[in-house]
């Protein structure tokens, strides 16, 4: 699963590039330069996760930030992704696992390059934040296996019972003093100041604070952003290796301003496209999306005037938008509890109960799932999800398949026919909602 | 408490078998165990729950959870495996894509046709992400039941694992004292785990009789014995599979010129029996296998002298089975497990059969196959269903591999 697009991938014809793209675009580029120059630089890397992703931890000890889900990505949008998973299916995996890892393995096997065209590094330690996927503790056993490098495990407890216990805080904050901290500290040579800690956090919660904001201007009518193919770009920089820098704080800035700008002017969302015409259908979105026919996708929904209001997927690198911000006052709890909270490591009636609200709150016409086959932390439940959220909010839902990175699972014709029956149903809904009052 | 779980063998509904009828042959024994392995409704876990007014019982799925906390309580654990080959799946194929595995389907079939009405509790282990996330859809859709996610820690530190897992029991433990109105004593934990230590004992040495002769031990009576183990009362587990060890051995069958595989793969979603048979059938002896890991998920006795609740879990983090839902942090020890049971059982090979769309199974398998080639250890693999009808082509596949490893070991 998991996120962050350059903007690379959201060209803009007719479009004026915003501040917030070229920024965003200038940031991802520095980042993977710095990256794919580590040998030069002596630059210490690590790997890890965007759920649970401890950027700032990372940045404590002058370690690069790698996510191997974001390189899963690039290769799902520069159509990469396939090659690499059969790749990895000829070496030995199953064609019936996540196809992440398999993306991830099969650009290893063919040299590891990364969207820069440059070899990136491997990495000197793997930093297995294991939260809200059981996915990932194979995944970096298999790259452990490659690389035989240190492999920090910092379990994340599952949010089973909708609440975060004092037990589960206590062991995560143990875990990081006595076993990630220490480790870090080995590797990087750098000795851990809390301090500085605390500031990075402080800059987190500010890009944070812009965040949310952004993200509720698709309450209003129209909305001046669409909150899953949009807030894919949104998140980028504070899900990846930004989050606690002054570029995420100005990126975040930028973004803000722009968004109340088109609030103002009263104009739709920006899509590949340039501006949305008018907007008739308002959803909800839960389940990541597929990227290797993004802009297809994008566009089948953009068409037909659908925005996309509140999504779920845009919270897998954290949930700030119900209020949790990090904070510094509480450096390594937070941490814990940033972690405990991401979306995917919510229990399923929570799940339930958020994208309910989003209808409500966002005052959407229904929930639309996109069901992705190498995701079982998503996938499994959403059939139930589906019809408790329609059960609760009166509106219809509808149910699409796809594949994040697997070209072979994005059927265009029958994710179409789909959409267009849902716009259809949302309209009978209207109409019988006009004749029965 | 645990003595109120003795003696109620007749109360099963299996009179027949009963665990202290002296001298029964194999095929009454396993004909015992394969009418609990039939019986979709659980007859014999509604007949122990009748036979007193305070029963509860507690159901559980795979990989492990503590049943000696159930057991103190007075409840009877039960085991929840999905529905097998033999369960008309109705609703449950409308509750998952076509691309996630069976038993979540057919455990949600068992729910929803009424066949656990009578389970009070519903514990769902940390074993991957379907599992975790039928724990939410089972509150969602049966409110009145008690469900917990039950995590264990993936961290092996006395201080911080340890602590994590002994709160997370203790929370557990407070959880069925309440629902039974009275809170669980460190005295009645103590007697439990006595019992399931006696328990583990028995089912070790099945398994390292059949390791030894396995020709005396058939898998598929093996894994039925084991099997009855997740619906009967545990004393009466222990009392069956010390019954059949002792018909086993007293009993001559024929030796036939099989090579011995250590089977993996099987420890979430079960195999058809069929499938255990083929493999017999096909040339191979089964002579350890990772089936029903909650029989023996602690690999020695747990100390009864001592805070009950610390025991278990040393024994968790120390003395604990290893499988792909749990984290190894030694990158020498992975899989070393895998070819410590070959050598301990005189195995020959090692079948990977894995459950189709298993992602803890499937991705460790590359892992684990590395390790058996550096070993020099054979091996094949394949995938199942629960309900795969066709056994044919694993048959083949398995017929190939025993003659390859005949031949090879003739070299
Ligand atoms: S299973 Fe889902 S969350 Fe886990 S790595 Fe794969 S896509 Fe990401
Ligand atoms: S069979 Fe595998 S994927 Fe399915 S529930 Fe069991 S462990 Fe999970």
């Amino acid at each position: 699963m998991t996120t962050i697009v350059t903007p690379k991938a959201a060209p803009a014809k007719e479009v004026v590039k915003d501040d917030s793209m070229v920024k965003q675009k200038e940031m991802m580029a520095a980042h993977y330069d710095r990256l794919t120059s580590a040998s030069e630089t002596g630059a210490k890397v690590v790997s890890t996760f965007v759920p649970g992703n401890l950027n700032e931890l990372i940045m404590c000890f002058d370690l690069l930030n790698n996510l191997p889900e974001v390189n899963a990505i690039q290769s799902g949008l520069r159509r990469q992704s396939g090659a690499y998973v059969l790749e990895a299916e000829k070496i030995g995996h199953s064609e019936d696992v996540c196809t992440y890892v398999k993306s991830d393995v099969g650009m290893m096997a063919k040299g590891n390059i990364g969207p820069n065209g440059k070899k990136l590094p491997n990495p000197d330690a793997l930093l297995l934040s294991y939260t809200g996927c059981f996915t990932f503790m194979k995944w970096f056993e298999l790259l452990r296996e490659q690389y035989k490098c240190e492999t920090i495990m910092l379990h994340t407890p599952y949010m089973g019972d909708g609440k975060i216990t004092p037990n589960m805080v206590e062991y995560m904050v143990k875990q990081i003093k006595e076993e990630v901290i220490p480790k870090l500290e080995r590797i990087s040579g750098v000795k851990f100041d809390i301090d500085r800690l605390r500031e990075y956090l402080k800059k987190s919660a500010k890009a944070e604070d812009d965040l949310v904001h952004v993200l509720k201007t698709a309450k209003n009518k129209p909305s001046p952003i669409d909150a899953y193919f949009g807030g894919i770009y949104y998140i980028g920089p504070i899900f990846g290796a930004f989050r606690g820098t002054e570029d995420a704080i100005d990126y975040y800035r930028f973004l803000r301003a722009e968004c109340e700008a088109r609030l103002a002017e009263g104009k739709g969302p920006v899509t590949p496209d340039g501006d949305m015409g008018k907007e008739r259908y308002r959803l909800v979105v839960e389940g990541p999306p597929n990227y290797t026919n993004f802009r297809q996708f994008w566009k089948m929904f953009y068409d037909e005037g659908a925005v996309v209001v509140a999504s779920s997927y845009t919270k897998v690198g954290g949930v700030y938008d119900l209020g949790f911000r990090h904070d510094p006052d509480k450096p390594l709890e937070t941490l814990a509890e940033y972690c405990l909270g991401v979306y995917t490591n919510r229990s399923l009636p929570m799940r339930i109960e958020m994208l309910a609200n989003y209808i409500d709150e966002y005052q959407a016409d229904g929930l639309l799932i996109n069901s992705i086959k190498s995701c079982n932390s998503f996938s499994a439940g959403q059939l139930l999800i589906m019809r408790e959220v329609e059960k609760r909010t009166g509106k219809p839902a509808a149910f699409v398949e796809s594949d994040l990175v697997d070209p072979r699972y994005f059927s265009a014709a029958n994710i179409k026919n789909r959409l267009e029956s849902y716009f259809q149903m949302i309209e009978q809904r209207r109409a019988g909602g006009r004749a029965a009052a | 408490m645990a003595a109120s779980l003795n003696g109620h063998s007749n109360g099963s509904g299996h009179g027949n078998g009963s665990a202290s009828s002296a001298g029964a042959g194999t095929a009454d024994i396993v004909a015992r165990a394969q009418a609990l392995f039939d019986d979709l409704s659980f007859t014999a876990a509604r007949a122990w729950k009748d036979a007193g007014p305070d029963r509860k019982v507690v159901g559980y799925m795979p990989i492990y959870v503590p049943r000696e906390v159930i057991h103190a309580a007075g409840f009877l654990p039960l085991g929840i495996l999905g529905g097998g080959d033999q369960l008309e799946v109705i609703h449950g194929d409308a509750y998952y894509q076509s691309y996630i595995c069976r038993i979540p389907r057919s455990t949600i079939e068992l729910g929803v046709s009424g066949r656990l009405d009578f389970v009070d509790g519903m514990l769902f282990p940390s074993i991957c992400d379907v599992i975790r996330n039928l724990s939410g859809m089972w509150k969602t859709m049966f409110p009145n039941v008690y469900v917990r996610y039950f995590d264990v820690p993936q961290n092996y530190r006395d201080d911080i694992g340890g602590n994590y897992y002994v709160n997370e029991l203790s929370e557990l433990m407070h959880d069925l004292g309440t629902l039974r109105g009275r809170p669980i004593t460190d005295e009645e934990l103590r007697a439990s785990i006595a019992v399931y230590n006696e328990n583990r004992r028995l089912v070790r040495a099945l398994y390292d009789f059949r390791a030894e002769r396995p020709w005396q031990v058939p898998a598929a009576e093996a894994y039925l014995i084991l099997r009855a183990g997740l619906v009967l009362p545990v004393e009466e587990h222990t009392a069956l599979i010390r019954e059949y060890l002792a018909a086993a051995g007293a009993e001559e069958r024929p030796k036939r010129d099989n090579c011995r595989v250590v089977v993996t793969g099987l420890f979430c979603e079960q195999p058809p029996l069929n499938l255990i048979k083929s493999l017999e059938l096909a040339g191979c002896y089964v002579v350890d296998d990772d089936l029903l890991l909650v029989t023996r998920w602690l690999t020695e006795d747990v100390p009864l002298e001592g805070n009950p609740l610390q025991n278990l879990a040393l024994a968790f983090l120390h003395h604990s089975e290893s499988t792909a839902a749990k984290y190894e942090p030694n990158l020498k020890e992975k899989g070393q497990h895998l070819v410590r049971a070959v050598k301990r059982s005189g195995a020959e090979g090692v079948i990977f059969a894995s459950p189709s769309f298993c992602d803890p199974a499937l991705l460790d398998r590359p892992m684990l196959q590395h390790v058996l080639k550096d070993a020099g250890i054979p091996y094949i693999a394949f995938k199942y269903a629960e309900n795969s009808g066709q056994m044919q082509p694993i048959r083949e596949q398995a017929g190939t591999f025993a003659d390859s490893i005949k031949l090879w070991s003739g070299t």
